[in-house]
């Protein structure tokens, strides 16, 4: 027989059985949508760290910076430069432009800047061509020279503002987003710091002559670069997060398509044996077979891909917004569709579709030409195929229990979650097995007793999509109590940290010794507690050392982990340290054991008294009494402060701070406005895991339910008999909708203990890799009877429709049975 | 000097970002027309202290100095010290009022090398003209950028007759006094030095006769120098017309004090523009107009990837010159932000000697 005709026949199975192809269509889409929605936004991250690691001046190449943070002087630059040093200066800022937006200024000196810096180049075209584009001889110059050209990120395209409006323009692709690039003199002019540099870019080539840095500027320190290389690496945890979800959807949309084409192959095995009876070759049907699943695939990878992309758009702005508030890497918001994910998600779904199919096909091919047509066979699974399950799980068990005790690093920890899921829910089907029989022998009833032996019967045939159900159920568990425990740990540390009410930044060294003269005749002020800090080295990395007062406010109110007895006297009098979690986790540092601050040549090692944790921030940090820090670093910038007064008081002092010294915007913050930002970058990474998590559960409530309804058809030769024993067709629908929710439920309550582990890993494993910090872990039940009620919900919904087609179904279908001598 | 640094305004096109747009107008842009900018005039006399200082209303100028030195290890040196200056606008749009201290009208950029038989060694820095991180004072002269410079020994003095020169990079640097014994030589007509058939011209002058003493120090050791030295002072506005592609350039010392400084520009038509200029060992200079001298390649060396003529046959009947002019080193390709070919040579033949070759336009 052709080819073709065999296709027609094969085809006509789908036109029977449309839902059928809508459930493996739906399926697969799903699944490569949401696999491909992660892998856009993790691509289109990626290539922004590498955009800013090679336009951003900042971080590309080593540069100087005063160990104070504060803008270096134009006189240090003139003399580093008549000394030897090759250095080229930066100034960066940011100003609001007349629409409210906040815009990065970065002012570049393109003559001395180095030819690294002008070559490094992003996918497009080099920023030295947007800097000098045409008309190419006048480019330099027109960025030189008033009324400057500048280039500007392609989102700000809009921007109106006077101060720019005379410049000239050149949008670039090559700019991390709302970033202005510059001549320094125009930057300078812009943002209202004329003569300051706020970094000094190292040439690579350095005159061999040239005079020590202690020597001319020692106020300056040598920083190496924080490429878009490291940044990376800083992410690698988010985007792992975001790939692990990923995967875990599109497992549980295979899941579905498992099922779904195991079913069509299955119901046609009739049609395969008469095709075969009339002459059609093994080859001729396998061919026609596989060029169908090709066809299938093509089509749901193609809607997948689209599908991906909606995904991917959808979550970008959060996306990009957590990793801005996480980790400072700047993403731009925008999605470019690349030809590369059409092919990738139609690769994947091909790919996952043939292996979903894999089995039925290989069964199909070693089927004897004249076998017993057993259209409920592939719905018993093999007890053998038990052993095998309960093999595979305790192996993957047996991984995740060996990398749990030994295994370190990220993709340990994500390894450790993949297997813990995946064995436990290789585990459901004889988990449910063993219920069933509990309440099985508890039954006493004839009907109560035929029906959990039906249940059990039916098992092998729902198991894929209940273990689908039952890691969906777990994630969202898992991920909603980790979310729910951060957010709880977040806020209650938020209220501890930021216990001042009011906190100023002063503009420069004259107005900051006014400000504490007029603060501290202030009758309202409670206490002035100095934030002064200084970039250094802590344990030989780069971090941030605080000098803190001696004052109720951090005895009460400071969120330590972990303390000695003695611990704030020891600080104030400047014989010990507190260290952040993550930095003390990641060098395994304990209480009592001693640290170094500063440069290796002048460290000075102080003793661990307390351990605080320190969310949000990914490097490492200390604190010491104020007075060492003024010792050791005399130099330290004393502008910033923060304020204790009656909270009632607060705004009105802040207004009249805002009048007597002309400070506002970020100089002058209250405590609610720091918080709102904070909690509004965390708030924003949990939107994005939520909206994966709650996706996920959908595709497997989908599972679910095309699982039950196909079903349902090939239910009626084990119910027959029990109608024929005397049980209405009304009450056999609701012992089918009960069956339905009864798995659901049961498989809940597994999916539950499951979940809680899972939590517990991600709170003490995951972020522990990831971030450097642990959480204590809450509970939420409240979210857990939510989260069971929509799904017992679901399920009933989804049963409820095959429930009521058998209700209807015509007594002479189920006589047929017995005529048909099943 | 000759035609040969006129490289200088690709200090417009610094970082060499416009390679493409500047073929189309000559090596480096310099065949861009010079609107609104100074140009030189025949028969406007060239004065002492005052012109051995920057010109900024000429877009184009520099402080170009080679050295032939010989070294107490026995082997031979060449080293290279060029500040460049480039106006970025006219002196009628040079005075608008600024707002910036980073303002500026004139760019710098400073190169540096040093050839041995078998290394080259080179350093480029750049600078705005701000804040006093280059330029150049008359009196006591002093042409500098970042550490490196070319100044007056004796702070009394007037004029450039004993100047200490320095200058490093990563992986030489070197400290170089310089004496004068012989006379400043002006090219062309008194200094006004035609570049092209059209009329484009310099002004252009030389001190070909330094006397050189000091230490070089090398990724191998340091090391005594002695030798000769020529500086060549040269500023204008459109130096070269539309059609020159590039140049070839010789400054040649001869055993006999006699000296020679030549030059070919290269046309797109395939013919050549030339010009010479002879020095008698006492200074006294005698000018050759276009063809004239005759330079001919005998055989390229390839540097940096490109076949670049390291060995040339100069000519001038005039003056019995027949001789092979040689590289000491055929790699010394100037990597910088504009590459050109630039390295001490030996001479052959008719007269022996040494001196320096550049060539530019060989991409």
């Amino acid at each position: 027989m052709r080819l073709a005709t065999v296709l027609r026949v094969l085809w006509s199975h789908w036109t029977y059985r449309p839902l059928q192809l809508f459930a493996l269509l739906v399926g697969l889409s799903l699944a490569t949508g949401l696999w491909t929605g992660v892998q856009a936004i993790n691509t289109e991250a990626r290539s922004s760290y590498k955009a800013a690691s090679s336009t951003i001046v900042p971080n590309a190449l080593d540069h100087l910076e005063r160990s104070d943070g504060l803008p270096i002087a134009l006189q240090t630059y003139v003399e580093l430069q008549r000394a030897g040093w090759r250095t080229s200066p930066v100034l960066e800022g940011q100003v609001r432009a007349e629409d409210g937006r906040l815009v990065r200024v970065i002012g570049i000196d393109p003559v001395t800047m180095p030819e690294q810096m002008a070559e490094l180049t992003t996918p497009g075209q080099p920023l030295q061509d947007d800097i000098a584009s045409e008309p190419a001889s006048n480019g330099l110059i027109a960025f030189l020279a008033p009324p400057h050209r500048i280039i500007i990120s392609t989102d700000l395209a809009e921007l109106q503002d006077e101060r720019f409006k005379r410049a000239e323009w050149i949008e670039s692709p090559n700019l991390p987003f709302n970033t202005l690039l510059a001549d320094i003199s125009f930057a300078e002019r812009l943002l209202g710091q004329p003569g300051e540099i706020s970094r000094l870019v190292l040439d690579p080539k350095q005159s061999r002559s040239r005079v020590q840095l202690s020597e001319i500027a020692p106020q300056l320190q040598r920083i190496t670069n924080r490429s878009g290389a490291d940044m990376a690496r800083l992410t690698d945890s988010f985007h792992l997060n975001l790939s692990a979800f990923g995967m875990l959807a599109f497992a549980v949309g295979l899941f579905i398509v498992q099922g779904t084409i195991n079913l069509a192959f299955e119901q046609r095995r009739t049609m395969c044996r008469t095709l075969r009876v009339t002459g059609t070759s093994m080859q001729v049907l396998t061919l026609a077979l596989m060029l169908e699943l090709l066809l299938i695939a093509v089509i749901a990878g193609g809607l997948g891909v689209v599908l991906g992309y909606f995904i991917a758009a959808l979550l970008l702005p959060d996306v990009a917004a957590t990793l801005r508030g996480l980790y400072g890497a700047q993403v731009s918001g925008d999605l470019d569709f690349h030809m590369g994910w059409w092919l990738a998600g139609l690769a994947i779904a091909v790919a996952g579709t043939f292996l979903a199919a894999f089995w039925s096909l290989t069964k199909l091919i070693r089927m004897p030409i004249l076998a017993a047509n057993r259209p409920r066979a592939w719905a018993l699974m093999s007890s053998r195929s038990t052993w095998w399950r309960l093999i595979v799980s305790a192996g993957l068990m047996a991984i995740a229990g060996a990398l749990l005790i030994w295994g370190t690093g990220l993709v340990s920890a994500f390894t450790i979650v993949g297997a813990f899921l995946l064995g436990s829910a290789l585990l459901l089907p004889d988990a449910m097995v063993v219920s069933i029989r509990l309440f099985e022998s508890l039954a006493r009833r004839p009907v109560a007793q035929w029906f959990w032996a039906d249940t059990r019967q039916q098992l092998p045939g729902l198991s894929l999509a209940l273990m689908a159900l039952l890691l969906a159920l777990a994630a969202n568990v898992g991920v909603s109590t980790m979310v729910g425990s951060f957010r709880l740990t977040f806020n209650g540390w938020l209220d501890q940290r930021l216990a001042s009410e009011l906190y100023v930044r002063a503009a420069n060294d004259e107005q900051s010794v006014r400000l504490q003269n007029w603060l501290a005749k202030h009758p309202k002020v409670d206490a002035v507690l100095p934030i002064w800090s200084v970039d250094t080295r802590i344990g030989g990395e780069k971090g941030q050392v605080f000098g803190i007062a001696d004052h109720a406010t951090y005895r009460d109110h400071w969120p330590l982990l972990d303390k000695t007895a003695s611990v704030w006297s020891d600080v104030a009098k400047g014989r010990a340290i507190l260290v952040n979690e993550q930095f003390a986790r990641r060098n395994r540092l304990n209480l009592g054991e001693s640290v170094t601050i500063g440069e290796p040549a002048t460290a000075s090692s102080l003793s661990i008294a307390g351990i605080y944790s320190d969310y949000g921030n990914p490097h490492p940090q200390a604190l010491i009494a104020v007075d060492l820090l003024t010792n050791l670093y005399p130099e330290v910038p004393r502008r910033r402060f923060a304020i204790r007064v009656a909270p009632q008081e607060a705004s009105q002092l802040a207004s009249q701070i805002g009048r007597e010294f002309d400070l506002g915007g970020r100089a002058l913050v209250d405590q609610a406005s720091i918080k709102r930002r904070s909690v509004d970058v965390f708030e924003r990474t949990f939107t994005v895991t939520q909206a994966l998590n709650v996706l996920t559960l959908s595709v497997a409530g989908f599972a679910i339910f095309t699982s039950l309804l196909t079903q349902s058809a090939m239910r009626l030769p084990q119910l027959a008999p029990v109608w024929a024993l005397g049980l209405t067709r009304r009450q056999l629908a609701g012992l089918e909708l009960l069956r339905g929710i009864l798995l659901a439920g049961l498989t809940m309550v597994l999916a539950l203990p499951l979940g809680l582990g899972l939590a517990w890993l991600l709170l003490a494993v995951v972020n522990v890799e990831a971030f450097g910090w642990r959480l204590p872990m809450f509970v939420f039940a409240r979210d857990w009877l939510m989260l069971g009620f929509y799904g017992l919900f679901a399920t009933a919904l989804a049963a409820a429709i095959p429930a009521r087609r058998f209700s209807k179904t015509d007594p002479a279908e189920l006589v047929k049975v017995f005529a048909h001598e099943r | 000097m000759s035609v040969r640094n006129f490289i200088a305004t690709v200090l417009m096109f610094l970082l060499g970002w416009l390679p493409t747009q500047a073929s189309a107008q000559g090596y480096g842009g310099l065949g861009t027309r010079a609107e609104g900018f100074y140009v030189p005039k025949r028969g406007a006399a060239i004065e002492f202290p005052r012109d051995h200082g920057a010109h900024p209303g000429f877009r184009i100028e520099w402080w170009y100095l080679t050295a032939n030195l010989r070294g107490e290890d026995g082997r031979q040196y060449g080293v290279q010290w060029t500040l460049f200056r480039s106006a970025l606008m006219p002196p009628d749009q040079q005075a608008i009022a600024s707002k910036s201290d980073w303002q500026t009208s004139q760019l710098w950029m400073g190169h540096a090398a040093v050839t041995t038989p078998d290394s080259h060694h080179v350093a480029e820095t750049r600078a705005r003209g701000v804040f006093d991180i280059a330029g150049v004072k008359v009196a006591p002269f002093k042409a500098w950028i970042n550490d490196w410079q070319m100044a007056a020994r004796n702070e009394a003095a007037d004029g450039i007759g004993a100047v200490d020169l320095r200058a490093s990079g990563a992986d030489f640097s070197y400290d170089l006094s310089l004496t004068a014994n012989g006379p400043m030589v002006f090219h062309g007509d008194r200094g006004y030095s035609v570049k092209s058939a059209e009329g484009q011209a310099s002004y252009y002058y030389s001190q070909p006769f330094y006397q050189v003493e000091g230490e070089i120090d090398l990724p191998t050791g340091r090391v005594k120098v002695a030798g000769t030295a020529w500086l060549d002072r040269e500023w204008s506005s459109q130096p070269l017309s539309q059609d020159q592609r590039g140049w070839d350039w010789v400054s040649l010392n001869f055993d006999d004090g006699s000296k020679l400084m030549g030059f070919r520009l290269r046309q797109s038509d395939g013919k050549n523009f030339t010009s010479a200029t002879w020095i008698d060992a006492d200074g006294t200079a005698t000018a050759y107009s276009n063809n004239k001298v005759r330079l001919t390649e005998i055989s390229r060396s390839t540097t940096a990837g490109r076949l670049v003529p390291t060995t040339w046959r100069v000519e001038l009947a005039e003056r019995g010159i027949d001789v092979t002019v040689e590289a000491l080193n055929t790699n010394a390709w100037m990597d910088t932000s504009f590459p050109y070919w630039e390295g001490p040579v030996n001479i052959d033949g008719s007269h022996s000697g040494a001196g320096y070759l550049e060539m530019t336009g060989y991409e």
